[in-house]
């Protein structure tokens, strides 16, 4: 409690006078009251409102049209396919035609979505190998045993990439067909850009060996895999060389677990370059080739197609802008009430007599 | 027979008993104890004081004239009596709010983190998937919220010991239990309850179905982890500041600190060379690089903040407007009199009373014939031995020592 201190005597067991041991720190008290209270109720309705009028326009600006195609067109033929497994090597094709009425002005982007499929399972996405898909070689032939059982495949050999996440990639492919009056043309996608820059470079890297004369299939040798796909990882591609093994963008884009059941995905982004579609998406008729493989049916999913624009707020959902209006409105009105019931009982401090 | 004295004792304001032993003390005490739902507090300085100081709930010991012996058994322990005006009307009125304070706060925002996860549970199948990164679930009590309660649960005042000592009604609110009950427990689990509702569909429904600003993704779950926890976070950092009613430097520095080593410590995590090292352990690389520069992604934390703090600002100002407790009047008072100075206090003479007059009780003859006799005044009193120590030491300079005045005119007793 009290320090002994150099002079004896009654005082000597006394505590420091200081600031902090007395509890006398200095210190500001703020108070509730109506001149900070009712003009910062008043601001933030304010700014509320101006956000979301502005977000509105903003989000307004944007467009997006969805198609599903889970038994659309030609795909329901598909669908009863894809229900029997053993089907599953067999390929399905089938098309879905659209309409955009209005242009798409800017950089338009395609997207597969899936609804109701839950990638936020937490045994779901505990099944993955980060060190696999780093590239680290002890991890390509001996996964992580949190990969169960999607560890080992029917021959012994260790999968990869290992676990349920990669074991369910989303493996449809789609072209995109405009028909204008001039004739079909497929509209020409980029298929790679489609992932974050850490996620390319850093996340996902392949196997590194000395020998650098290895091709792909050689350095993922030994290794089998997953189940459920038809090819294997250092095939993903045919087109691309430098888009095969764990750097494929579409298996990036898809072990990035989405939050919720209902997500999409970026499978292309519009090639600009070409004729006509320089300014974006003209309006028309469009179908959609589908090579239909994934199959929904065992848990009520549904599969769709998006094409949407963007703005510098983000894709099109109106809920933010709407959210703040609301709440603007809300906290005016709050304001108000506030306001007439100081005005009324506090103002002076009329209450605070003792 | 106990019975019918604890009635007549409590009818009356003050009981005095004379001539007790150590153990009918002890008794006294526990028949209050027994019969009285009240909170006893027993002071005493000798050695007889001993039972009773241990048989009341709080004892108090005096260390001086007649030993240790009570203080070595006792709960507190000061120099002089009335030093126990201080330890009651300050120090424990403190205390106790400050532990009440803490208490709602720590149950609120364990609440809301937990509720978070149970909202979850609808959209991830209730496979106990968390919200949150698990280094936020770590770190979210022992890092992030830790030391800024700490500073709310050791520095907060509601009002200082001038004012406390002025305006001893504020000492009720402890005897009637109000900060701390059931009944405000269960108003802060349903604000906690809100606070979650807002804290995870606020999220959700600005987040879904939408991307990045160059169209990648931004609804996955590790970006949707970094964004609710980062709501979760500020709104309970803004809710501490509105219980915190007096804000010293240490609060500020604990309180912006902890904000900002939140914000470190996820880049650092979430950056190339923690996810190199360790693997599996920091699976979460980039994600606040490429959420976090995204407008969206903060014009959301915006909003949930304001739709969490704003009805708890209107409430508490129009409790303050129509139902003003003691504390908010002498905290008004306490305003008042900064803003227009106090009229400088005339400077008493130093009277030991202003009362008109007096009563003695004693058990000997005592002096009462030569007051009444009044020899007394006309020659210079013989010097007594005093009751009371000279009211003029050091120690006395830093204790407030005089009540309100009681004016001259006649006033109506204040209420008890």
């Amino acid at each position: 409690m009290g320090k002994a201190k150099a002079n004896a005597g009654p005082l000597a067991r006394r505590p420091d006078n200081s600031a902090f041991k007395q509890q006398r720190l200095p210190a500001w008290s703020p108070m509730l009251t109506a001149q900070t209270v009712l003009p910062f109720f008043y601001g933030m309705a304010i700014v509320c409102v101006l956000l979301g009028a502005w977000l509105l326009v903003t989000v307004q600006n944007t467009h997006e049209l969805k198609v599903d195609y889970t038994h659309a067109g030609s795909c329901d033929k598909c669908f009863e396919k894809r229900k029997d497994r053993a089907n599953a090597n067999q390929s399905c094709n089938c098309t879905v035609v659209f309409n955009i009425e209005n242009m798409f002005k800017g950089d338009v982007f395609f997207y597969y979505g899936l609804i109701n499929f839950h990638q936020n399972l937490r045994q779901y996405m505990d099944s993955r190998d980060d060190g696999q898909m780093i590239g680290r070689n002890k991890n390509l032939r001996n996964p992580s045993s949190y990969c169960e059982p999607f560890i080992k495949d029917k021959n012994g050999l260790p999968i990869a990439p290992c676990g349920a996440v990669a074991n369910s990639m989303f493996n449809d492919s789609f072209t995109l067909v405009y028909h204008s009056a001039a004739g079909s043309r497929v509209v020409p996608l980029f298929r790679k850009g489609i992932t974050w820059y850490t996620d390319k470079n850093v996340k996902f890297r392949n196997p590194q060996v000395e020998n650098k004369t290895l091709t792909l299939a050689q350095v993922f040798e030994g290794t089998g895999q997953p189940l459920y796909w038809q090819k294997p990882v250092y095939d993903l591609d045919p087109w691309d060389r430098n888009n095969n093994g764990f750097i494929n963008e579409d298996l990036i884009v898809w072990m990035r677990e989405a939050a919720f059941p209902n997500f999409k995905k970026l499978y292309g982004v519009l090639n600009r370059a070409i004729e006509p579609f320089t300014d974006g998406l003209p309006a028309g008729n469009y179908s959609v080739l589908i090579s239909y493989n994934f199959p929904v049916e065992y848990f009520q999913g549904r599969k769709e197609v998006v094409l949407s624009t963007v703005s510098w707020f983000g894709g099109q959902n109106n809920f933010l802008p709407v959210a703040y209006l609301v709440t603007g409105c809300l906290i005016l009105l709050l304001a108000v009430i506030l306001t007439a019931v100081w005005w009324k009982f506090g103002k002076n401090g009329r209450n605070m007599e003792e | 027979m106990e019975i019918e004295l604890l009635r007549t004792a409590c009818m009356c304001q003050t009981v005095i008993c004379c001539r007790v032993t150590p153990l009918q003390k002890a008794q006294v005490v526990e028949l209050v104890k027994k019969y009285k739902q009240a909170v006893t507090l027993a002071i005493g300085d000798g050695a007889n004081d001993v039972s009773m100081i241990k048989a009341a709930h709080i004892g108090v010991g005096i260390s001086g004239q007649e030993g240790m012996q009570a203080v070595l058994s006792s709960d507190y322990s000061f120099a002089q009596f009335r030093y126990l005006q201080r330890l009651l009307l300050v120090h424990g009125r403190w205390s106790y709010l400050r532990m009440c304070k803490f208490l709602r706060y720590f149950f609120y925002k364990n609440f809301t983190f937990t509720f978070v996860h149970f909202w979850y549970g609808f959209f991830c199948g209730f496979s106990a998937q968390t919200v949150f990164d698990e280094w936020f679930i770590t770190l979210f009590n022992l890092v992030y919220t830790a030391l800024p309660v700490l500073s709310l649960s050791l520095f907060d005042q509601d009002v200082n010991d001038w004012w406390s000592f002025q305006y001893p009604q504020l000492y009720t609110p402890g005897q009637l239990n109000q900060y701390f009950s059931k009944r405000a427990f269960v108003y802060t689990v349903l604000h906690s309850g809100y606070s979650s509702l807002v804290l995870f569909f606020i999220p959700w429904a600005a987040m879904y179905d939408t991307v990045r600003d160059d169209g990648k993704e931004i609804v996955d779950y590790q970006s949707f982890a970094l964004l609710a926890q980062t709501c979760l976070l500020i709104a309970v950092s803004i809710q501490l500041g509105l219980d915190t009613h007096y804000w010293t430097a240490m609060n500020q520095f604990f309180l912006w600190g902890s904000l900002s080593v939140y914000f470190a410590v996820i880049f650092t995590m979430y950056s190339n060379g923690m996810f190199l090292t360790l693997t599996s352990s920091f699976p979460f690389i980039g994600t606040a690089r490429n959420s976090l520069n995204q407008p969206n992604v903060w014009l959301t934390m915006l909003l949930t903040s304001v739709l969490c703090v704003l009805p708890v600002v209107a409430y508490r100002f129009l409790r303050i407007l129509l139902w003003p407790t003691i504390n908010d009047k002498v905290r008004y008072k306490v305003r008042q009199d900064k803003v227009l100075p106090p009229t400088p206090r005339r400077v008493q003479a130093r009277r030991t009373s202003t009362r008109r007059s007096g009563y003695a009780f004693s058990h000997a003859q005592g002096y009462g014939d030569l007051v009444t006799s009044g020899k007394f005044l006309r020659r210079t009193p013989k010097s007594r031995p005093a009751l009371f120590s000279q009211t003029d030491s050091p120690l006395a300079q830093t204790q407030p020592q005089f009540y309100r005045t009681i004016s001259e005119r006649e006033e109506p007793p204040l209420s008890p």
